[in-house]
Formats: structure tokens, sequence, C-alpha cells
């Protein structure tokens, strides 16, 4: 288990609409800009942010996004927390095959995204909502 | 017995203007640039008029009453059309807070009696708040509107074809690939293939911020139906933060040509028309 990270800032924002995404996605890349994090680090943050956005929108119907700062040891990141309150996700492991959607997409969203962040999380509960936790250390 | 307040404002309507707009033109400072002293006398006059005609004892507490409805109709035009003439939110609310403080000077100036003072100054505060509040409304949905004209444009000078080469078209996206904008791009890139009977077609990401899986599937159902019309598509501008991600995410775009840049693209176009580009040998 590890020791919990640091929060140094925290920003909630609620995605109803798919015009919330760019708001997001920029207000994210400002977080990322401000610890300084790479370019190549900052793209793959932004791309599986709009991968969890739009899952939170297609599948979710709406939720809230939390941006933090984190820190852990000698680490900063961001913590992304996505919450909706949607059908949920009956069988993670098959959510998380490549190529396993139930919606017409490519079905990379959530394994591709656990690829592109350093820490990734994901809870479930039918009927009850979904929640997504992702970290993308500056350097990870 | 008739209401002591609209009995006063009947009498003393014409006075009620004058104060109205002298209080307006105070309170503003009036931005003469957007709109004369003449046109917002006859506009304050129409306004304050179609009020006081409609107010009956009935319908003094009730602001939803039918009767107040031309006196809305009024309010909102000419929020609306302020709304888009570009004034601030707050001239356009003091527009109806001067003439509420105007009608409750009058009431106090008139009516000695405290208790009833008290009570016709709350009904018509009451009554005008409410007209403020559809005053914002259709100010917002007034600015609204200019927003969902600018949305339009965008998307449609973002999505411009350029022909590049006899048979070369070259196509920027900037910004999101969201479904509706490639459904935009698509339609435009389809039907300029058939007005130039080009064979090839680049489309260049260099202004996509980032490619999601989303925005990759768009792009691969593009070329897709490029190649249905039988003309290739060539996707330029993948910078290399790009690659990384989309290689990190598990796209396969291996079935696509794909470019670093608008000019290495243009250079495989050459080369699939057989083309060759020469620098010239004499110089003058």
């Amino acid at each position: 288990m590890m020791t919990r990270p640091i929060i140094l800032s925290s920003d909630s924002i609620n995605i109803t609409r798919e015009t919330d995404v760019v708001p997001f996605r920029s207000r994210v890349k400002e977080q990322a800009v401000k610890i300084g994090m790479s370019l190549v680090n900052q793209t793959k943050l932004i791309t599986g942010a709009s991968e969890l956005v739009r899952n939170l929108l297609k599948y979710g119907k709406g939720g809230t996004v939390m941006i933090e700062i984190v820190s852990r040891g000698r680490e900063t990141g961001i913590r992304l927390t996505f919450t909706d309150k949607g059908p949920g996700i009956p069988d993670i492991s098959k959510a998380m095959t490549d190529g396993f959607t139930t919606g017409r997409s490519m079905g990379l969203g959530l394994p591709g995204t656990k690829r592109l962040m350093s820490e990734f999380d994901i809870k479930s509960e039918v009927g009850v909502g979904t929640t997504v936790t992702v970290i993308k250390w500056k350097n990870g | 017995m008739k209401n002591e307040a609209i009995k006063i404002f009947q009498k003393k309507k014409q006075n009620i203007l004058e104060k109205w707009i002298t209080a307006q033109l105070e309170v503003n400072g009036m931005n003469d640039d957007l709109i004369t002293n003449d046109d917002l006398r006859i506009q304050s006059e129409e306004l304050l008029y179609t009020l006081i005609d409609n107010l009956s004892d009935s319908n003094i507490s009730n602001p939803e009453a039918h009767e107040f409805d031309p006196v809305v109709d009024i309010l909102s035009s000419i929020s609306i059309s302020r709304a888009k003439q570009g004034y601030s939110p707050r001239e356009t609310g003091n527009y109806i807070y001067s003439l509420k403080e105007t009608l409750l000077q009058v009431l106090s100036e008139e009516i000695k009696d405290p208790a009833t003072l008290y009570t016709q100054s709350m009904a018509i505060n009451k009554l005008l708040d409410s007209f403020s509040t559809s005053t914002f409304e259709t100010f917002i949905k007034g600015r609204e509107d200019v927003i969902y004209r600018q949305t339009d444009e965008i998307t449609q000078i973002s999505t411009p074809v350029i022909r590049v080469w006899d048979g070369i078209l070259a196509l920027p996206i900037i910004g999101t690939l969201d479904s509706s904008r490639t459904q935009v791009v698509m339609e435009s890139l389809l039907q300029e293939i058939i007005d130039t009977s080009s064979s090839i077609a680049i489309l260049d990401i260099s202004g996509v911020p980032a490619v999601d899986s989303l925005v990759a599937q768009h792009l691969i159902k593009t070329v897709s139906a490029t190649r249905l019309m039988g003309a290739e598509c060539i996707i330029s501008g993948i910078r290399p933060e790009i690659a990384q991600t989309v290689v990190h995410l598990g796209i396969d775009l291996s079935s696509i040509i794909t470019k670093s840049t608008l000019a290495s693209a243009l250079k495989t176009a050459f080369d699939m028309m057989a083309l060759e580009v020469y620098k010239k040998k004499s110089v003058r």
C-alpha cells in the first residue's frame, strides 16, 4: 500500500454536455503547465482525461471531475477523479480489456488510459455509479 | 375603490417619464454612441405608458397577470436589442431599476400615510422586481444567441479544403474533432474530391491538441470514406507527443499513410502521382 499523496490544490468541474469537454481539457492543461509537466506527459494526461470525460458523458450521463495537484515524496503530479451516477460497470476486468466496448467505439478508452497514466484506479457498482481516479506524475 | 398608487401614476405620467429619463441619464452617464436621447425617450415612453395603462387593482400584486404581457414583450425586445448592441448588464439593469426608483419616489411624495405607502411600495417593488428578472432572462438569451451564431461561424470557417496541386487536396484541421465537426469535415472533403476530381487528400492534424480514441476513430472513418471514393488519404502533422500517446493508447493507424509534416505528405503525394519537382538549372 502506497502512502497517500498530499493535496496541494483542488478544483472541481461539472460535466453535463459535450461543450464542457474543451474547457475541462484546457483547465487540466493549465494545471499541468503550472507544475512544469513535460509536453509528452501533458499530452498523455490530456488525452487520457479526454477519454475518461467522454466515458463520463456517454455512459454516466455526466458527472463531476476533481482536478488536484498532488505530491508524494519527491513527485508532483495531477490527480483527476471522475465521478458519475450512471449505470455502473458489471464486469470491470472485461471493461479493461483492449477492444471490448458496449458502445460501438474502439474499446480502447479504459485500457488505453491506464497505459497513459502513472496510476489508475476504478471502482464501480451497478446501479450506483462509477469512480475513476488517475494520477499522472510530472516525470512519470 | 381604485388603488391609490395607480391613480397617482396615471395622474403624473408625464412627470414620471421626465424624472425617469433624467435618472437614467444621470446613472449611466449614458453611452451616447449606443443610443440617442430621442430613441431613449421613445423607448421609455412606450414602456412606461404601457405599464401604467395596464395596471389595475386586480393585477398590481400579481406580476404574472396577462395584462402585463405587452409590458414584458416591450422589455424583452429592449433587452435583447441591448444585448446585441453590446450594452453591459449593469446598464441594462439600471434601465429598469431607475424606473423602480422613480416610481417609488413619486409614491413617497404623494402618499402621506405610512401604512398605505408601505403596502403600495411593496406591491410596486415586487412587480418591478419580477420585470427586471425577465429583463435579465432575455438579456442573457440575447447574449447566448450571439455565442451560438459565432460557434456556427467558427465551425464553418475552420474547415477549409485547399487545392494544393492539380488532384491534391489539403485539409488543415484546427481545434477539437468532435462528431459534428467530423461530419462537416467529411462532407466538405468528399464533395471537394468530386468537384475537383482529385485523387489524393491530405488531412493535416497539426492544429489538433490531442488525439484520443474518439478522434482517431473519426479520422479512420474519414480515411475509409475517402478510399471508397477512389481517392487516397494521407494524415500529416503528427507531432512526437501525439505519436507517443497514440501508441500508448493502443490505436492502430498502421493501415493509414501518416507523415509528420505537410511537406513530406505533399512529397509522398507527388511520388504517388509520379510527379517530380526540380530546382531550375539556370540562375538568371
